[in-house]
């Protein structure tokens, strides 16, 4: 890394600095579009007590998810959880602290992080245990309830291509999550399917400005599909 | 006879009108796709990112990187555009989805809604549920009438955590079309075959009954 190559060759590299207690922000819906290496990472080097925000906890075996076999997660601020086995159960056991969060909520509370704000006021969650313990307020006659941002100590996103700069572009749905994640992490760090020179991206096409980004990586991924539905061939 | 999941979905699309934005919850809603009236044209909101969904895709065009909220795969449709979460539910929080259609536990008298979690029981968490329901003035909810055990989930008070107060206007049961408004259900329409004595002894909540309540029409 030199000047504003953000480059770094290996996931070791990419991660140094990850420890015990920190708050990791995840980019992802699902399976898709998640930092599927970064996570195999954090598991290779048994980082614990973290508390991780991500939309979901991945599946059993995938994504998240494997942070979950050897109890690495202490907290887990997420909007939807079912199809993880593991999570229900240390969460039922009290093992696992979990702060169920609603989506348009928990987007907005990376994109205002990034944004240099504290907080902000939403319908959403008004009347529901989301709303316990936080200020209401009334404007133009409606009730909207306080939530306050989420930065990371280290946020973890998965981008389709990027120049050397860090400049990043999403691809489809695997979008999500990621560019909000890129901006509240003290620490930002990409990966990426490509790497090219910089110049070589369309600035008008630059989803997420490398300004946020402080360590990109080139990896393989196995993009794991979670629910195959096709229709026939012929019709 | 109650309603089948397929004609649940074909009674919502009648709902739809030409260039409605929808966002179509998980289940029986998802099943509404299949029977966009012909003549005309709606658009498809998937709140992971992507407006304008199309079918499912052929194997050939099936792409881990192109989901819907359910996590299917999907295909995008002529003029789709795709953006990120925080935009998504700018849209949806904004009031700019004209029709929500999404699956519950239970509703109550007063337009609360309970479609998240069940204590004790099944933690899924509210994913999108809770800014939908905020955010839309225009929502219909889906469910059955009573569960399997035969206990009304129609109620005069919602029993489970919330997803959102007051918030529910419009509910199509396996039963009947039903509308939430001062403090009560008000039965619109039954399903074909259904008595009013049914519908009446499922509802636990006050049940407003007019005069004549009108059959579901399907085509075919």
């Amino acid at each position: 890394m030199s000047g504003l190559n953000k480059v770094v060759t290996s996931y070791a590299d990419a991660l140094a600095g990850l420890e015990d207690g920190m708050t990791v922000i995840a980019g992802g819906f699902g399976l898709c579009g998640i930092p599927e290496n970064l996570i195999k990472e954090i598991k290779h080097k048994g980082t614990k007590n973290l508390t991780v925000v991500s939309n979901n906890c991945g599946t059993t075996e995938y994504g998240l998810g494997i942070l979950l076999l050897d109890k690495q997660i202490k907290k887990m601020i997420a909007s939807y959880v079912g199809e993880n086995a593991n999570f229900e159960a240390q969460m039922m056991s009290g093992e696992l602290e979990v702060e169920l969060t609603p989506q348009g909520t928990l987007a907005e509370k990376m994109r205002a992080a990034g944004a240099g704000i504290p907080a902000f006021y939403t319908a959403t969650g008004y009347g529901t245990d989301v709303a316990i313990g936080k200020e209401v307020k009334e404007f133009n006659g409606r009730h909207y309830i306080l939530e306050k941002s989420i930065t990371g100590d280290f946020a973890i996103v998965k981008a389709w291509k990027a120049d050397t700069f860090g400049n990043l572009v999403f691809r489809k749905t695997a979008r999500n999550f990621n560019p909000l994640a890129a901006t509240a992490g003290k620490i930002t760090v990409v990966e990426v399917e490509e790497i090219v020179e910089p110049g070589q991206l369309d600035p008008d096409e630059i989803h997420t400005p490398g300004i946020y980004v402080d360590r990109l990586i080139q990896g393989s991924f196995e993009k794991r599909i979670e629910q195959l539905t096709t229709r026939p061939s012929s019709k | 006879m109650a309603l089948s999941r397929e004609q649940l979905a074909q009674r919502v699309a009648q709902e739809l009108k030409d260039g409605y934005y929808v966002n179509l919850g998980i289940g029986i809603p998802t099943l509404v796709a299949n029977y966009i009236p012909e003549g005309i044209e709606v658009m498809l909101q998937s709140e992971n990112g992507l407006l304008g969904m199309g079918p499912f895709p052929t194997m050939e065009e099936v792409d881990a990187d192109l989901i819907n909220a359910g996590k299917q795969t999907v295909t995008m449709a002529r003029g789709a555009a795709l953006f990120d979460s925080a935009e998504s539910f700018a849209m949806i929080r904004g009031g700019h989805v004209d029709l929500t259609v999404l699956g519950a536990f239970e509703v109550d008298t007063q337009g609360n809604i309970a479609s998240y979690m069940i204590p004790g029981k099944l933690i899924k968490g509210m994913g999108g549920a809770m800014d939908l329901v905020a955010g839309a003035d225009n929502i219909i909810v889906t469910m059955t009438h009573a569960s399997k055990h035969g206990e009304s989930k129609l109620l005069t008070e919602c029993t489970l955590p919330l997803t959102g107060k007051g918030c529910i206007k419009k509910v199509l049961t396996d039963l009947a079309f039903i509308e939430i408004k001062e403090g009560k259900f008000h039965l619109l329409e039954r399903a074909p075959g259904v008595s009013i004595e049914e519908i009446i002894k499922l509802t636990a909540g006050e049940l407003v009954v007019p005069e004549h309540v009108p059959e579901m029409m399907f085509n075919e």
